[in-house]
């Protein structure tokens, strides 16, 4: 009985070592076969707690608790724009999302980064190339309308779509620092001014 | 025949631009080069370089490649492709073809390891050797059959960690492998991205890389392609032939065990 319960612990205690050990093998691979380049430098190897739980979610099916933690981890990362303005200029905003580069290792550090929201998203029903990884955004304030809580729910989602979709592919532009808060309020605009081709 | 191929190029530079503009068709764009220059592949000229590299006598040893043993005995190339990387016991390791090479390059032929590898990919006028032969020899499997075995631990423990790095988000976007290869049917922009985790996708893109890359006008392989998604994905530099590398392949090759090899082929 007491050798059970022995066995029991030593399982308990050891079941999340192992896992974090398994991690720690693939980044010791990682650290041994990448060499920094421009401003891609080796830290960016090592996982934060989101990107450790929405590996292991991906490869074998994310638990509610680990969906919860992320969500709440990445709500208490959203902050809402600093003078309550959340609108900028479209035009600027439509430029951020033909926009695809930024923070790659072949990339000018001097030079903002793009969103690259066309990579994944139908917008302006004009730009024919849209990739489809995520949902079309085509008539996104059209459709949708400018109350607060649309503006809140699609600051929230720029700004960190992890605080309301556990392990979306989505950046979370806002609080990784891809994007500035300028960037991201004419981002919005570009989503919901009536004037912005998306709406047309 | 030379002639004929640098028509091919300028030709497709062309066609390139036009489709561009364009742009109306996501589905197969290297369809328009091959209504215009019907099945010649640019890619040849890379092969005819490698066949010539391959019986040279070259190196500071001053000999051929042809001893250069790819796990079916000293200069069996033929099939080879289709049945990589796996274990060897010379150098204690996985390897995948282009890794090989670096390793027969070095030991039977003296080069030095690290301009060999300076010279892994190449540009314009600078011309890869390793590329050559890679091309070379990968068109000694056209037609045969994908059959990756993972009979070594080392080789099972390779494919463990190349599923473990397809699921491994990092960087400041967040990216994997998965971000844009964990579904088929999805595009980034207009171009297609094979879901690798499914046996048809996985198949086409293991069986048609390398590949001249008609508008980059150069013949690139898949450790190229590799490299190249993971600066997309923000992260460093992944080394050639690095354990990260061949275990990215691995993972790939196995997924597309029973798939027909069809390299090099064509792609946009």
């Amino acid at each position: 009985m007491q050798k059970i319960s022995f066995a029991l612990l030593v399982a308990l205690v050891f079941s999340p070592v192992a896992m974090g050990d398994q991690t720690q093998s693939v980044l010791d691979i990682l650290q041994k076969s990448f060499t920094q380049a421009g401003q891609a430098g080796m830290e960016r190897l090592q996982q934060d707690p989101t990107q450790q739980l929405c590996s292991a979610g991906a490869a074998s099916g994310l638990s509610d608790d680990d969906a919860t933690k992320i969500l709440a981890m990445n709500e208490a990362l959203v902050k809402p724009p600093a003078d309550g303005n959340y609108f900028g200029d479209w035009k600027r905003g439509q430029a951020i999302a033909q926009l695809g580069t930024g923070l790659q290792s072949s990339d000018d550090p001097a030079k903002p980064a793009g969103g690259n929201c066309y990579a994944c998203h139908q917008m302006a029903e004009s730009e024919i190339a849209y990739g489809t990884i995520g949902p079309s955004l085509l008539h996104y304030g059209k459709l949708r309308g400018s109350s607060q809580p649309i503006i809140d729910y699609t600051w929230r989602v720029l700004y960190n779509a992890k605080s309301y979709f556990a392990c979306t592919h989505m950046p979370r532009f806002g609080s990784q620092g891809i994007l500035d808060e300028q960037q991201l309020r004419d981002v919005m605009s570009y989503l919901l001014d009536p004037s912005s081709p998306v709406n047309q | 025949m030379r002639q004929r191929l640098w028509q091919f190029i300028s030709g497709a530079a062309l066609a390139m631009a036009s489709l561009t503009l364009g742009a109306q068709q996501p589905e197969d764009p290297v369809a328009e080069y091959r209504e215009l220059f019907g099945e010649d592949n640019p890619a040849e000229l890379w092969e005819q370089r490698g066949a010539g590299l391959w019986g040279e006598p070259r190196g500071p040893n001053n000999v051929p490649l042809s001893s250069c043993d790819f796990g079916f005995g000293p200069g069996v190339i033929e099939g080879v492709y289709a049945r990589l990387p796996r274990y060897f016991a010379d150098t204690a390791r996985v390897e995948d073809l282009e890794s090989r090479l670096v390793t027969c390059m070095t030991t039977i032929q003296g080069f030095d390891r690290e301009t060999v590898l300076r010279s892994r990919f190449g540009d314009g006028d600078k011309k890869s050797d390793l590329e050559a032969l890679t091309a070379y020899i990968v068109a000694q499997s056209r037609g045969h059959t994908v059959d990756i075995k993972l009979q070594h631990p080392a080789e099972k423990a390779a494919y463990d960690t190349g599923k473990a790095m397809f699921f491994y988000r990092a960087g400041p976007h967040d990216f994997s492998c998965a971000s844009c290869h964990g579904e088929p049917g999805k595009r980034i922009r207009l171009q297609s991205l094979p879901g690798l985790l499914e046996k048809k996708d996985a198949q086409f893109a293991f069986t048609t890389w390398p590949s001249y890359r008609v508008s980059q006008g150069e013949f690139r392989t898949l450790e190229w392609r590799l490299a190249d998604c993971l600066r997309q994905q923000r992260l460093p530099q992944l080394g050639y032939g690095s354990p990260a590398a061949v275990a990215l392949v691995m993972f790939m090759a196995v997924n597309a065990n029973g798939g027909k090899m069809d390299a090099p082929n064509l792609k946009r």
